[in-house]
């Protein structure tokens, strides 16, 4: 096995983008290919302000959308007068839902979500009406203009009343209830620690409002661009409710500020392109923050009761959990987050018998779906709490009993599933323990550097020091028979210089994660060819890509152009055999140019290509999983992503304050194609597993969102921050394009998890709820 | 409510990156944001929160760092008004620039040209800002996507080329 060791932070010394790549320079022979750090293409355009987001779009005589929503949690519609609306000048369209000219509803995997209340609005900030007009104050003004009559209902905001409530809507009120039944679930352990744990709703809050560009088509049909994951389903969504065949509904991916999984859920989109078919011209829609804010799903709150059973050795013995997410009001990915955090439960560990019970459930908060992470988050809260209270009962170790009981390769999850691919549990976790503790702050450390900051309120005196230790463990893409994929266009052809020139096509959302880099690579390394342009992703030129979700697009969009360049190759030694007057099986690739085997000859990759371009659209589908059965028993996932983290804490427990002062982990990645790229999702996901455990929570009254602002919703500043030292672990995963596996989610799975077990550490107290809030700790604890 | 009558300025004008731009017919509840963004194709300042939470609309006005979303465009008449694309244009945060992209310090990039203009801002006020000075002085710029590492590492390594 071979770690890279990656640093960051305070007093390190280390030149930006040196240090970092210590893998031998590209698997190919061209710079800049795979293990090399390239620079971003879109690099230089985001750096000068020239890169074209979302809300960034322009077009002359465009109009501005804004969307009219729900002041109540539940409630019934009366009536909505839009007279007023309609007379105010420069208004120039008012839809409701009587206007939707196709399917009512929308939704990712059933169409249970209204594209604008009619009867009922069941969640606070649900569309009832939108508004084009020609400046974005009139629209807004234009919104209010709308009467809507409503007439509030009882809400129902609690997940566990609302399983035995009145339906709220039409499909019930339970989402899906998931039982996994594995082993003897009446065996019992020596030692048995039980315990309830609760986590809040956090919210992606990416940097870039949802916005988008819808533009009338001749055709009757419509063009929108928009920052999203998953254009091909925003596609089939959008057509379904306009009506339209979804050859009339072109998708073209405006530059994506951001997504974390908050742009997996049509938003604006089907608003938009009615508002500019009913006024025959571009609309402009870009939601504010506070709109943002309801306009999205966000991560399901959980609440979660464990009891581990365990050998006076140390040996896992049963896990029993029950796992109730709130859904909010509608499906959204509901189904499949409750089947993640069912299935990972029990953590990354040989656990030979269990009893899950996992509900995913509808009440009347905003509605919850994807979320970097995706219900693996929410239970390693839980799992990993559970670890530390059975150390403590057999008093050992923390992290021996983690290393003891570890998953390896051929294991089985709770799930019956064996583990084949790599499964590098007690690397992760002794790599994260093997980085060095940070020293203990001298009394005179800057005040900045105390819990609380800039408040200038801890005494240096009252601060204690506490360190936690996490581990996690995710799937990686789509799971449970789900029959998931990526298209990958290829393109080659001599460039009006005669330098060889690749375009990749792919509907791959580019949201930041930097695919855009790794398509670049594969090409360099698989072809020789340099320059390498990337045209943009729509649903014109390509077929879908899937989701830039669950951590997949390195596997499957990879996956899909590097099958695109093995095609190209096999024509380019084609046309070399074809010339040679020799069988193709004779050449091989070197570099930048085709060699012949039996003479030595060569021909440039320019030469081949001046008989005309080549072209290839390839499909790559990931090995077929199966459905869980009902013992929650099955082969449903592709390949497990591990990951440790250590964190090192400051509290003032007077005040109840947390300052976290470095997060070590070890991450599994299989192979690292881009370190830099690779550092760079460690140290984001981590700040976002920091933000959940002291920080980041949507706080709801009775349903209503009290906080819909980055005033009140607080996320991690560069002042909160804490250093990241991370070992990535690389043990090559079979079947995986490059042996690499994902690495976006686990930064921000056990790295919050890691943060509350050292606040437990510094201070003794229970703390069972994420996210930490003051008076849970100067309160001395608080019930889940 | 009833909506209030809209006030239209009939012309005003705006001296942004050295250049006199002229605004017509514009709501005079404008944001110097919305302005430079819809009005005057200067789209580089973004807006992530429009309440001056989060430095991604930072802009120079007379030289200082200043939210834009939270400046009415009337009032900047008779300022100076510096944004990102005039920074680029005149090559004065090249080097902010360049580390950036080449350390890793872009990922989404919506906060990018904010942080561009707060780095530049700092270094040129305090050339030799010790680590918590740099975090503090970027405390006003949020990022969701990079924790901040990258950032930071870039900042250093200006530090230093501008030092040697």
């Amino acid at each position: 096995m071979k770690g890279t060791v990656l640093r960051s932070g305070r007093g390190t010394g280390e030149q930006a983008g040196s240090g970092i790549a210590t893998l031998p320079g590209g698997l190919g022979t061209l710079p800049g290919g795979l293990g090399d750090s390239p620079d971003r293409p879109d690099g230089v355009q985001k750096v000068r302000g020239e890169f074209a987001f979302a809300s960034d779009l322009w077009m002359d005589a465009m109009l501005w959308g804004k969307t009219l929503r729900s002041p109540h949690v539940a409630a019934r519609v009366r009536a909505i007068d839009t007279s007023r609306a309609v007379a105010m000048p420069g208004v120039r369209a008012v839809l409701t839902a009587a206007d939707v000219p196709g399917r009512p509803t929308f939704g990712l995997e059933v169409p249970d979500q209204p594209v604008f209340a009619s009867d009922i609005v069941r969640y606070h900030g649900e569309p009832v009406a939108a508004v084009a007009a020609d400046h974005p104050e009139l629209a807004r003004r234009a919104a209010l203009a709308i009467e809507v009559d409503y007439e509030p209902m009882d809400a129902q905001c609690d997940p566990e009343a609302a399983l035995h409530a009145p339906p709220i809507h039409p499909d019930g009120n339970l989402f899906r209830h998931l039982v996994i039944r594995h082993g003897d679930p009446s065996a019992r352990g020596d030692v048995v620690v039980e315990g309830s744990y609760a986590v809040g709703m956090q919210d992606q809050a990416f940097l870039g409002p949802e916005a988008g560009l819808a533009v009338p088509g001749d055709d009757g049909g419509v063009d929108l661009y928009v920052a999203t994951q998953w254009l091909h389903v925003d596609r089939a969504q959008i057509a379904a409710s306009l009506g339209l065949p979804v050859e009339r509904v072109r998708l073209y991916l405006a530059g994506v500020g951001g997504a974390f999984g908050g742009r997996e859920d049509v938003s604006l989109q089907i608003h938009l392109c009615m508002l500019a078919l009913r006024t025959g011209r571009p609309v402009k829609m870009v939601y504010a923050r506070d709109e943002s804010f309801f306009g999205h799903v966000h991560r399901h709150p959980a609440r979660l009761w464990y009891r581990h059973h365990a050998s006076r050795s140390g040996e896992l013995v049963k896990v029993e959990a029950r796992v109730v997410v709130d859904g909010g009001a509608y499906l959204s990915s509901s189904n499949a987050v409750i089947s993640n955090a069912a299935c990972f439960a029990p953590g990354p560990y040989r656990v030979p018998n269990a009893l899950i019970d996992g509900y995913a459930v509808r009440t009347n908060n905003p509605p919850c779906g994807a979320m970097r992470g995706f219900g693996a988050v929410q239970v390693c809260f839980g799992h990993e709490a559970q670890m530390d209270k059975l150390a403590a009962a057999l008093g050992m170790d923390p992290i021996e009993l983690r290393r003891r009981n570890a998953l390896t390769r051929g294991d089985r999850l709770v799930t019956g599933q064996v583990l084949t691919g790599a499964v590098p549990v007690r690397e992760v976790i002794d790599a994260a323990v093997a980085h060095p503790l940070p020293p203990v702050p001298a009394p005179d450390a800057p005040m900045l550097a105390r819990p609380g900051g800039a408040g200038a309120t801890a005494d240096a005196s009252h601060v204690r020091r506490g360190v936690g230790f996490a581990v996690s463990f995710k799937n990686i893409a789509y799971s449970e028979g789900f029959d998931d994929y990526s298209s990958a266009r290829l393109r080659l052809e001599a460039g009006l210089d005669g330098e060889p020139t690749a375009t990749v096509t792919v509907a791959t959302a580019e949201v930041g994660q930097g695919f855009v880099t790794l398509a670049q690579q594969i090409v360099r390394d698989e072809l020789g060819v340099r320059r390498v342009v990337l045209a943009p992703a729509s649903t014109v030129d390509v077929g879908s890509a899937g989701s830039s979700s669950a951590s997949r697009q390195t596997w499957m969009s990879g996956g899909a152009l590097q099958l695109a360049c093995a095609v190209l190759r096999q024509e380019l030694f084609g046309r070399a055999a074809e010339l040679w007057e020799c069988g193709s099986s004779q050449c091989t690739s070197t570099g930048s140019s085709v060699r012949r085997g039996d003479t030595g000859e060569r021909l440039g990759i320019a030469e081949l290509l001046a008989r005309g371009p080549l072209e290839t659209e390839q499909e790559l589908h990931h090995r077929p999983t199966k459905a869980l059965d009902p013992d929650g028993q099955g082969d449903a996932h592709l390949s497990f992503m591990f990951a440790a983290h250590r964190a090192v804490v400051d509290v003032d427990a007077e005040l109840g304050l947390v300052r976290v002062v470095q997060m070590a982990t070890g991450q599994d990645v299989g192979k690292a194609l881009h370190p830099l790229q690779v550092q760079g999702q460690i140290e984001g996901g981590i700040a976002q597993g920091v933000g959940l455990a002291v920080m980041e929570e949507i706080v709801l009254t009775d349903g209503r969102v009290r906080n819909p602002s980055f005033t009140d919703y607080l996320l991690p500043t560069i002042l909160d921050m804490p250093d990241v030292v991370a070992s990535l672990v690389e043990e090559p995963e079979p079947g995986a394009p490059y042996g690499a596996k994902g690495v976006g989610e686990p930064p921000a799975i056990s790295s919050g998890p890691a943060v509350l077990a050292a606040v437990r550490a510094a201070t003794g107290l229970d703390l069972c709820r994420a996210p930490l809030r003051p008076e849970d700790i100067c309160l001395g604890g608080h019930p889940a | 409510m009833p909506p209030e009558p809209a006030v239209i300025a009939d012309r005003y004008e705006l001296s942004v990156n050295a250049t006199m731009r002229v605004v017509e017919d514009a709501w005079i509840g404008e944001t110097l944001l919305f302005v430079l963004r819809e009005r005057l194709g200067l789209p580089g300042a973004k807006n992530a929160c429009e309440q001056g939470e989060c430095g991604s609309c930072s802009v120079l006005l007379d030289g200082v760092v200043v939210c834009a979303c939270l400046v009415l465009a009337v009032d900047a008449v008779g300022s100076e008004i510096q944004t990102v694309e005039g920074l680029s244009a005149s090559g004065d945060a090249a080097d902010i620039q360049a580390a950036l992209v080449r350390g890793g310090g872009v990922q989404c990039g919506f906060c990018t040209p904010g942080f561009v203009v707060a780095i530049y801002d700092l270094l040129r006020r305090n050339p030799d800002a010790d680590e918590m000075a740099v975090r503090e002085a970027l405390s006003g710029n949020l990022c969701r996507c990079t924790g901040y590492g990258r950032i930071l590492d870039a900042v250093r390594a200006v530090q230093r080329a501008r030092a040697s």
